[in-house]
């Protein structure tokens, strides 16, 4: 086990934090504002991937399929909030999970109506592929990287759109008291349907990006949803700064647990069982890390209610 | 497709025909994830059919799911309300266990168009039940026997942490000779592989084996490819197969595969299949396809020979397999699973579209390993 293959490792699980941040914000935000349990997020992460893949596949250019995937699950996001979304505020939320869902299978199938059974192909920008030596000789996917990049640019940008801007603003009273800024005149269905869009299009962005190095096909976000939601129990439910560390801290957990712990238990035992109880155990490792929070924090890491 | 056939069937009815004589339900996978499998599982087995373009076999059709909960209230209904004589098309190794044994206790007769799970094979075998597709080992038997034939001395090989996969490895392993540079059992469904390519960067290997089928194997190749890591891949045909391939791109050019079947296999009955596919369907048939057409093909062989309802009779045309099988010769070994090539195929460029060519033949008439614990 040489220090090259632990530093390649966090990064993998940095990479694949920043990804899940990016599902995980969106989540955080529609819950914390809005108090709605989104199942279709997921499926918002399918659509920016799809989009992506098709404007890939008809232009040839990343960027154009980059913008094609904030826009079309933007508009997605939108669109459900307006005929969907919005007369589940009031309900309860088991009323909001069976209507989500709902969304889900129509997403899921109508996707395959529209694109077919078949997977997509979106593949990495050439400037972007192959790999990097980095200094002691590691080397490293540079598309990789360019996605620890973007996540923290988004990362960032998030931060000052909720902390500096009068949008800001409106978003973390909506959290705090939603009736009292609908009284000082914010126009409160307005805000829901831009933060709801906002939250979509950063699920598809993720989406498009993830796409490129893994499978553009039906079902692909309701994994990460998953995470996406261990991600905001973590780190406090409508915590932008708790979705943040919750991701990191799931990625790497995910990572290295996967890795290191089927070697630790050869320790002990014949490498066959070992290999295959180590991986039991650690699909396990992220649930067992989200329990330990909860015990710790039963309103997660960074959450203003209990 | 289904109400096509019912319609046929009507048609039949009013024209003043008898029933049709054979009734056979196919359970497979249209929607979903794993739908592009159970498509061509049956576009395959309806190819053949429409090509014999006979009255006296009725096939209804029914979406699974890729759900084993649904697959066996759909046998239910086809044994109990269709009364079907014969079930078919189950893609899965878990649909089929929850769907087969209690199929052939009622004595229908089952023919898997591609699941062939061990326990079907060994101490579960059943005169009743036919594998026309392979045994789940085989493609990871061929695959061992090539990195052996290859002279890879030090193979790292991994494969999704669940029974299948644990088959997968373990006929890998019973035709490879050389040494192991890892053995790695990741999570099913995983969509990441960086953590795995990194440990194969690290651990000296000479080349590596996967099983990863279905979007599993496109995200690990693809990440692969950009890893920079360029040691020799070898893989059963599953992740290579001509849906899957056109997702993967330039990623799998060169890899080579384990199949029992190929589009270029040469014989006169593939010609005539892979063009007569592509004329209907406007798109390269699959493994998927070609076993569906195969299993068709043999039930309507055994159809001409015996009457479906006198079971040993009907069994034994069966195993006959008196039909012209695309993959060329093809028997039935004691427990009613293919004696067959296994080759080695490697992925081309053919005009835009990635495809297979055969190189060589990993296994020859090969059976499977658990012709002796079946007790028929």
């Amino acid at each position: 086990m040489s220090t090259i293959l632990i530093i390649e490792q966090v990064l993998n699980g940095l990479q694949s934090g920043v990804m899940l941040f990016l599902m995980a914000a969106g989540l955080t935000l529609i819950f914390g504002v809005m108090g709605l349990i989104n199942l279709a997020h997921g499926s918002l992460y399918m659509v920016g991937a799809f989009a992506a893949a098709a404007v890939a596949g008809v232009t040839g250019s990343f960027v154009l399929a980059l913008v094609a995937a904030l826009a079309a699950a933007a508009l997605a996001g939108a669109v459900i909030e307006v005929a969907v979304i919005r007369r589940l505020y009031d309900s309860d939320h088991l009323d909001q999970v069976l209507a989500t869902f709902a969304l889900i299978l129509i997403f899921s199938e109508g996707t395959r109506w529209v694109f077919g059974s078949f997977p997509l192909f979106l593949d990495i920008p050439d400037a972007l592929s192959g790999p990097v030596t980095l200094p002691g000789g590691i080397q490293y996917p540079l598309y990789r990287l360019a996605l620890i990049g973007v996540g923290l640019l988004v990362a960032f940008g998030l931060w000052l759109l909720i902390e500096r801007t009068r949008i800001g603003i409106q978003i973390r009273a909506g959290e705090n008291d939603r009736e009292m800024i609908a009284a000082l005149g914010v126009d409160i269905s307005k805000l829901y349907t831009l933060v709801f869009a906002l939250g979509a299009a950063l699920a598809g962005l993720a989406g498009a990006l993830v796409g490129a190095i893994q499978s553009v096909q039906v079902g692909m976000g309701e994994p990460v949803l998953i995470l996406a939601f261990v991600v905001i129990v973590i780190g406090g439910i409508g915590s932008i700064k708790g979705a943040f560390i919750g991701a990191l801290l799931v990625g790497l957990t995910d990572t290295l647990v996967g890795i290191f712990l089927p070697e630790v238990l050869k320790l002990f035992m014949d490498a066959a069982p070992a290999t295959s109880a180590g991986s039991s155990i650690a699909s396990m490792s992220i649930y067992i890390l989200m329990s330990l929070v909860l015990i710790w924090r039963p309103s997660g890491l960074f959450g203003a209610r209990a | 497709m289904k109400k096509l056939m019912l319609a046929t069937a009507a048609a039949a009815l009013a024209a003043g025909g008898a029933m049709a004589d054979v009734k056979v339900g196919m359970i497979t996978t249209l929607s979903g994830g794993g739908a592009s499998l159970g498509i061509d599982t049956r576009d395959g087995f309806m190819l053949a059919m429409e090509d014999a373009n006979r009255d006296d076999v009725e096939v209804v059709i029914e979406d699974d799911q890729r759900k084993p909960d649904i697959a066996v209230q759909l046998a239910d209904k086809m044994i109990q309300s269709e009364k079907v004589d014969v079930l078919t098309g189950i893609v899965w190794s878990n649909l089929a266990m929850a769907v087969v044994p209690a199929a052939t206790a009622q004595g229908l007769f089952y023919l898997s168009t591609n699941a062939a799970p061990a326990q079907l094979a060994g101490k579960g075998c059943n005169s009743n039940y036919f594998s026309v597709s392979y045994q789940n080992d085989n493609l990871h038997e061929g695959a061992g026997a090539y990195a052996t034939q290859a002279g890879f001395k030090n193979t790292f090989i991994l494969a999704p942490n669940y029974p299948a996969g644990i088959d997968s490895l373990t006929g890998f392993k019973r035709f490879y000779e050389g040494e192991l540079a890892g053995e790695v059992y990741t999570k099913l469904g995983q969509t990441d592989y960086a953590a795995e390519i990194a440990q194969i960067r690290a651990s000296g290997a000479d080349s590596v084996f996967f099983f990863l089928p279905g979007g599993m194997g496109i995200s690990f190749l693809k990440q692969y490819a950009d890893s920079g890591v360029d040691l020799p891949v070898v893989g059963p045909a599953f992740s290579f197969d001509q849906g899957i391939l056109q997702a993967v791109g330039e990623a799998a050019v060169g890899v080579k595969n384990s199949s029992t079947w190929s589009k270029d296999l040469d014989n006169e009955a593939n010609a005539a299949f892979v063009a007569a596919f592509q004329q209907k369907y406007d798109r390269l048939p699959s493994i998927y396809a070609a076993q569906g057409y195969d299993t068709a093909n043999l039930l309507l062989s055994a159809i001409d020979k015996a009457d479906v309802n006198d079971d040993a009779a009907f069994a034994a045309a069966l195993k006959e397999a008196d039909f012209a099988s695309v993959r060329g010769e093809f028997s039935f070994a004691a427990n009613n699973h293919p004696i067959q090539n296994v080759y080695v195929r490697e992925v081309i460029k053919e005009g835009d579209v990635f495809t297979n060519k055969i190189v060589g033949t990993a296994l020859e008439d090969h059976a499977n390993a658990y012709v002796d614990a079946c007790k028929m």
